[in-house]
C-alpha cells in the first residue's frame, strides 16, 4: 500500500469517522428522519428506537449500570459543563467544595473557574513529574464541603491514566460525588462506570471514531443517585437533564462507534501500542537527548500516546519542517497567547524543554508504513533543524546553557 | 495558521547557515532572545576593514518564521556597510516575509539580532584601538 498524505497522527485531537459509523448513521439523515420525541407517527418511533439501541450501546461501553442513565450531548465539554455545574447547583445547601487536577481539559478547569467567581471553592492537585494524582492528595484535600471530584480519565496531552479506581473507592468511602472526563482513556484504557465507582462521565464520539457534535453523560441512578440542576432548559429531553431535539443520526454513530470498541478494543490497543512502541523506539535510538513527558509504563500511559520533547529544537520549527505530518505540540508558538502548555508546565516540564515538545496521538487507521516514514522523517529533520541550532551547538561545546543570562522578550 | 510561501522557501532552504570564529576581531556576534521564550538566534557578520559586511553566518533555535526572518537577515546584510545594516527594520522583515501579527516577535528579534552583532563588533574595534 502506497503512503497517502499529509498522514494523521493527531488522534487525540478529533479522529476520522470509521466507515461502519457513517454506514449505520447514513438512513438516519433522509429516510429516518424522525423527531425520536415525536410519540404520535412511526418516524418518531423509528428514531426513538435507535435512540434506544445507542443508549444501550454506549452504556455497555461505559459499564453503566443501565442505559437510562446516559444522557446525550452536543459533546464531552457540554456534558463536563453539565456534570460540574449540575452537581455543585443542585448540591450547594450540601457544600461548596470541588476537587479537581491541574492536568484537566480546559472544560473542566474553566467551568470550575467560574464557580470560583459564583463563591464555589476548588482545590487544583498537582500531579508531579509522572503526570498521576495521587490518591493520598485527594483524601488529603477531601473536606465535610466537598461535593465533588473531577478527575480525568486519561490526559490529552500526555495520555497518563489516572487512578480511577482508587479515587472511586475513596469517594464512595467519604459520600462525595465523583466525575470523571474519560474523552481521552474510553476505549483505550480498561473502564468501568460501575466498577471503578465513578458516578459521572463524560465522553464525546468524535474522538472514538464518530461524528462531531454528539456525546454523552453518564448519570449514576442507584446508590446513589445523583441529582444535577439542567444547564439548558426547554422541552424536558433526557429526563429533563438535556432539552434540546436528540442528534439522530449523530446519536446513532455515536451507539455504533461504542459498540465497535466495546468488541475490539483490546486488540486495539494492542496493535496501536506496538506501532507507538516502534516509532519511539526509532526515534530514541538514532537521537540523543530525546525525553518522554510523563509516566511511561503501560499501566499509567494510553497505548496510543507519544509525547516527547527533542531539546534544542523547538516544536513548531520541528512541526514545519515534517508537514506532511499533522501532530501537534506544547510549544508557545502553536497557541495564540504565546504560553506553553499548562499541562507541561504542570509536570513540572522546564519551560525550555516544554517549546521542543510533540504529541504524537496513534489510531485505529495508523499503519506500519505510515509509522516508519514518520520515524526516518523526525529522525531526519531533527537532525537538520539540530544543526541549524545555536541551543545545540552549545550545549555540544560545554556551555551550560542555565549559566547564560537570557534576555526574556 | 498557513505559513506564507517565502516562510516556507527560506526554512526548507535556509541561507548562510553557520558559525564564524567570534574571537576574530572583525566578528562581531549578536545572541538574542531565551530558550524558555522559544526562540534563541545568534547572528554573527564578518566586517572587512573598509566596514563592508563580507560574510553572515547564522543560527536559529525557533519556529519556521524566526528561522526565516534570521535567514534572510543574513542575505540582507552581506554585502552593506554597518551603517546601511542598522537601517534595516523589522517591519521591512515582516513585509518581505509576509508575516502574521502573532509572529512579529520573530522579526523583532531578528532586528534585535543585527543590532547586537554589530554592537559586538564596534566593541571589539575600540578595544583594538584602544589596546
Amino acid at each position: 500500500m502506497s503512503l497517502k498524505f499529509p498522514i494523521y497522527m493527531d488522534n487525540h485531537a478529533t479522529t476520522p469517522m470509521d466507515p461502519r459509523v457513517l454506514e449505520t448513521m447514513l438512513p438516519y439523515f433522509t429516510e429516518h428522519f424522525g423527531n425520536a420525541a415525536s410519540r404520535s407517527h412511526k418516524f418518531g418511533w423509528t428514531a426513538e428506537e435507535a435512540v434506544t439501541y445507542a443508549r444501550e450501546q454506549v452504556a455497555t461501553l461505559l459499564g453503566a449500570d443501565k442505559p437510562e442513565e446516559i444522557v446525550f450531548t452536543s459533546g464531552a465539554t457540554e456534558s463536563i459543563n453539565l456534570a460540574i455545574k449540575g452537581v455543585a447547583e443542585f448540591y450547594r445547601d450540601k457544600g461548596n467544595h470541588i476537587i479537581t487536577t491541574k492536568i484537566e481539559h480546559k472544560a473542566a478547569l474553566d467551568t470550575c473557574k467560574r464557580l470560583e467567581k459564583e463563591g464555589y471553592e476548588v482545590t487544583y492537585l498537582d500531579v508531579g513529574p509522572e503526570g498521576v494524582v495521587s490518591v493520598d492528595d485527594v483524601r488529603a484535600a477531601l473536606t465535610d464541603k466537598t461535593i465533588l471530584v473531577s478527575v480525568m480519565l486519561a490526559n490529552n496531552e500526555v495520555g497518563t491514566i489516572q487512578p480511577i479506581r482508587e479515587i472511586g473507592a475513596l469517594c464512595k468511602e467519604r459520600g462525595v460525588i465523583f466525575h470523571c472526563d474519560a474523552v481521552q482513556g474510553i476505549g483505550k484504557t480498561e473502564f468501568s462506570a460501575k466498577d471503578m465507582g465513578v458516578d459521572l462521565v463524560s465522553i464525546t464520539a468524535h474522538k472514538m471514531y464518530g461524528p462531531k457534535g454528539v456525546g454523552a453523560l453518564d448519570v449514576r441512578r442507584a446508590r446513589p443517585r445523583v441529582r444535577l440542576t439542567a444547564q439548558i432548559d426547554g422541552g424536558g429531553h433526557e429526563r429533563g437533564n438535556r432539552s434540546g431535539t436528540l442528534n439522530v443520526p449523530g446519536i446513532v454513530g455515536f451507539g455504533k462507534a461504542c459498540e465497535i470498541l466495546t468488541k475490539g478494543w483490546r486488540e486495539e490497543a494492542a496493535r496501536v501500542k506496538g506501532l507507538r512502541d516502534r516509532l519511539k523506539d526509532k526515534l530514541f535510538a538514532e537521537l540523543d537527548e530525546c525525553h518522554i513527558n510523563g509516566a511511561w509504563d503501560d499501566a499509567r500511559r494510553l497505548p496510543n500516546n507519544l509525547n516527547v520533547s527533542f531539546s534544542y529544537v523547538e516544536g513548531e520549527g520541528l512541526m514545519m519542517a515534517i508537514k506532511d505530518v499533522a501532530v501537534s505540540s506544547g510549544s508557545a508558538c502553536t497557541s495564540s497567547s504565546l504560553e506553553p502548555s499548562y499541562v507541561l508546565r504542570a509536570l513540572g516540564v522546564e519551560e525550555e524543554l516544554a517549546h521542543t515538545s510533540i504529541r504524537f496521538g496513534l489510531g485505529r487507521f495508523t499503519t506500519e508504513e505510515e509509522v516508519d516514514y514518520v520515524g526516518d522523517l523526525v529522525v531526519n529533520k531533527v537532525k537538520k533543524l539540530r544543526d541549524l541550532s545555536p541551543l545545540y551547538e552549545m550545549a555540544k561545546e560545554g556551555v551550560n546553557l542555565k549559566d547564560i543570562v537570557w534576555a526574556a522578550h | 495558521m498557513a505559513y506564507s510561501e517565502m516562510v516556507i522557501e527560506h526554512a526548507e532552504n535556509p541561507r548562510n547557515v553557520g558559525t564564524l570564529d567570534k574571537e576574530d576581531p572583525n566578528v562581531g556576534t549578536g545572541l538574542v532572545g531565551a530558550p524558555a521564550c522559544g526562540d534563541v538566534m545568534r547572528l554573527q557578520i564578518k566586517v572587512s576593514d573598509a566596514g563592508v559586511i563580507e560574510d553572515a553566518k547564522f543560527k536559529t533555535f525557533g519556529c519556521g518564521s524566526a528561522i526565516a526572518s534570521s535567514s534572510l537577515a543574513t542575505e540582507w546584510l552581506k554585502g552593506r556597510t554597518l551603517d546601511e545594516a542598522s537601517a534595516i527594520r523589522n517591519t521591512d522583515i515582516v513585509k518581505e516575509l509576509n508575516l502574521p501579527p502573532v509572529k512579529i516577535h520573530c522579526s523583532v528579534l531578528a532586528e534585535d539580532a543585527i543590532k547586537s552583532a554589530i554592537e559586538d563588533f564596534r566593541k571589539k574595534q575600540s578595544a583594538k584601538r584602544g589596546s
